[in-house]
């Protein structure tokens, strides 16, 4: 606590000192967004915000949200905050946010109706704890999707498969020609994303809101969610001869056809595109893996620390605003691959996946995911059930399913 | 000096003393307080920021419900008493064989201790190279010729763990080597003349003579080496990343993924508080019987 203050004391007179000259303000951004694609995209938003004669002061940290987080929640807990940070909105941020560590936009909103732009209006909710806005939705991610490689199948001599099920049908074939059916990076969050994934997809929301929302153990336990397991065994098999660790490498497996398939959230777009590929020629994408075209409107935000700084306080109102507006919002999203928060800004420069996610969404079949609807905890015991499962052959799909429902049993 | 005027005892070596006041008052504050601080909020259901709600032992009771940290501890006894046996077999050998007045002395020891001014991100980074089956050993074997050659410990979840110590051996032994050479030359030319003279054989004067003099260094070197094998965090997630699946975790990668990944600081306090426990239960009764005996 004692190095708290100090540090905290030692930060304010520091920021206190670069104040003085006040026309540019340099805002600190800490972000997980390090890929080809998704380091295009944040580029849009640096320099949308530098157009306001402010500065973005990049802090990008490699290596994923999970080890990102941990570092940009100790530098605000120790009193070191930046000036706008990433998070995945749901209860990433809760806890800051219950401290009364992050400001509050509520004002800002206001002003600017952000409840009016901003579809579906559960982002919006996302962001709001006791009534009161604290951060700014910047695009609709969702996790349920498969991309394939259509060069692969050509290659194995099957035609494209439409859904789940006849991409397990047709992994054999792939295996014949030398690839590796599905990739998978050995990430955790990777592997327990797939099993996501698959829930939905096999089971439907309903029941996949049953065992995340109202954490209901026999569900969990039953025989609905047993299918699940054999799915998620099914992809084990297939991914044996994955031995890659990021997602964007396990994409490119897909790009340059040695995968026939994987599973991973539209963020994945952003690399096919850098790659210079074309939806529907190059690559396919089934949106709910073919089975249940429904979408999670999980995504990105970002969150503003509260600083005892009126230009930096006024520097984060600037970015909020410019992460809204509809011009920034259609290049972000346009080269993240990601849905933009607003209904009303104009894509038509959106390729083939794009447009069936705005489809889908357009019909309102959307549902939430799991980082709105359980805790970093759970989450992790999560990561660690299915990292085990994923690599260990002898853990059967009943036990692993019996370990899921007692995580879930005990689920916050 | 006349035993009237002799100054009390606490007034003895009075510079010292005050000299060590800081040490003493970092040691209370930072490593006791601390300690105490954090076994009390393992009793507590603190997230992501410390609460005091108290929740009695069900941190506990949860931690050793789960798969990941019983993985963990049995990695951990399998490290741990195999590296300190063979790190202390293989430096007191080194140390012994570069003792027989070899010629490049310097150069043998500065060959075998470089590893050791190597950080553990490194150390791991590089046998993670070394022990990739299609870059490392197993690819240059096979390209050899001896095609059913296998040797992946890091891709095998029953055998990652000895993956993992062989390049702690790597980097560890150097330094034993240093220190049980230092004592080696700390033993008297003239018992060596007198064993030589009763006739006694080399490694029996070694293993009855020269090692029990050299117990100082050899507790020294356990200490060293201990400490080292409990910190094991940095070359696991270097190497494997606590892969594949969990089969290489450890308890202090268990420990800091709980605290902030998992935003769940009572379950990484109570996994922090058995770490201590664990190596209070083993250094508490040695540490009386080494020191208490002496008073």
């Amino acid at each position: 606590m004692r190095f708290g203050f100090y540090r905290a004391a030692l930060a304010a007179s520091v920021a206190f000192c670069v104040s003085a000259p006040a026309s540019a303000t340099d805002l600190e951004v800490t972000h997980w967004w390090t890929s080809g694609g998704e380091a295009a995209a944040v580029a849009e938003f640096a320099k949308a915000f530098d157009a306001t004669g402010n500065k973005w002061v990049d802090g990008a940290i490699a290596g994923s949200g999970d080890t990102a987080r941990p570092i940009m929640i100790s530098r605000i807990t120790g009193g070191d905050p930046m000036g706008a940070t990433q998070f995945n909105h749901g209860r990433q941020a809760e806890e800051l946010v219950q401290e009364g560590l992050m400001r509050d936009l509520t004002d800002l909103a206001t002003k600017e109706e952000w409840a009016k732009l901003i579809n579906p209006p559960t982002l919006l909710q996302n962001c709001t704890l006791d009534g009161k806005i604290y951060c700014v939705p910047v695009n609709i991610h969702s996790w349920q999707w498969i991309w394939l490689s259509n060069k692969a199948f050509a290659d194995a001599g099957v035609p494209v498969p439409t859904n789940w099920d006849e991409f397990v049908a047709a992994a054999p074939a792939l295996e014949k020609a030398g690839k590796v059916p599905l990739a998978l990076g050995k990430q955790a969050w990777q592997e327990s994303g797939a099993l996501n994934v698959l829930m939905a997809a096999i089971v439907g929301p309903e029941t996949f809101l049953k065992v995340y929302k109202d954490k209901d153990e026999t569900v969990a336990a039953g025989a609905d969610i047993a299918k699940v397991f054999k799915a998620a065994d099914d992809a084990r098999k297939m991914a044996v001869n994955s031995n890659v660790q990021n997602w964007n490498e396990a994409t490119a497996m897909v790009i340059n056809g040695q995968a026939g398939g994987q599973i991973m959230g539209d963020w994945a777009q952003g690399e096919f595109q850098v790659a210079g590929q074309v939806a529907g020629k190059d690559y396919t994408c089934l949106p709910g893996l073919g089975l249940n075209a429904v979408i999670a409107t999980g995504g990105d935000a970002f969150y503003f620390p509260k600083v005892d700084n009126a230009d930096i306080s006024a520097a984060q109102e600037t970015l909020a605003h410019v992460m809204l507006s509809p011009e920034t919002q259609v290049a972000f999203n346009l080269k993240k691959g990601s849905l933009p928060v607003r209904g009303d800004v104009d894509l038509t420069a959106a390729n083939d996946c794009m447009k069936k996610g705005l489809e889908i969404l357009a019909a309102g079949k959307t549902m939430q995911w799991t980082d709105e609807l359980i805790s970093p905890d759970t989450t992790q015991q999560m990561n660690d059930l299915m990292a085990e499962f994923f690599s260990t052959p002898t853990i059967t799909p009943e036990d692993a399913q019996k370990r899921f429902a007692e995580i879930i049993a005990k689920a916050d | 000096m006349s035993a009237a005027t002799r100054p009390s005892k606490l007034f003895k070596n009075l510079n010292a003393k005050i000299a060590s006041i800081p040490m003493i008052l970092t040691a209370l504050c930072v490593f006791v307080g601390g300690t105490t601080w954090t076994v009390v909020y393992s009793f507590t259901d603190s997230k992501l920021l410390p609460r005091l709600r108290f929740v009695g032992i069900e941190q506990y009771e949860r931690l050793w419900a789960s798969q990941r940290w019983i993985v963990s501890i049995e990695n951990l006894a399998i490290y741990g008493i195999l590296s300190l046996v063979f790190s202390l077999v293989i430096g007191f050998l080194l140390a012994a064989l570069l003792d027989q007045k070899i010629r490049f002395e310097d150069t043998f020891r500065t060959i075998f201790l470089y590893p050791f001014a190597l950080s553990f991100i490194v150390t791991g980074l590089v046998w993670q190279w070394i022990l990739n089956p299609q870059f490392g050993v197993q690819g240059i074997v096979r390209g050899l010729g001896w095609e059913s050659f296998s040797f992946d410990p890091l891709y095998n979840a029953d055998i990652v763990i000895y993956g993992i110590m062989i390049a702690g051996l790597w980097q560890g032994t150097g330094l034993v080597m240093c220190l049980m050479l230092a004592g080696l030359r700390g033993i008297d030319e003239d018992i060596w003349k007198a064993a030589r003279v009763d006739g006694i054989p080399m490694w029996k004067t070694y293993l009855f003579i020269v090692i029990p003099m050299m117990r100082p260094v050899f507790i020294t070197t356990l200490v060293i080496i201990a400490s080292g094998i409990v910190k094991l965090y940095d070359l696991v997630v270097a190497q494997t990343g606590g892969g594949p699946g969990n089969a290489s975790e450890v308890p202090a990668k268990y420990v800091y993924e709980f605290m902030f990944r998992a935003q769940n600081l009572g379950q990484g306090f109570a996994a922090s508080t058995m770490m201590l426990l664990t190596v209070a239960i083993i250094v508490v009764p040695w540490a009386y019987l080494e020191f208490g005996r002496r008073r």
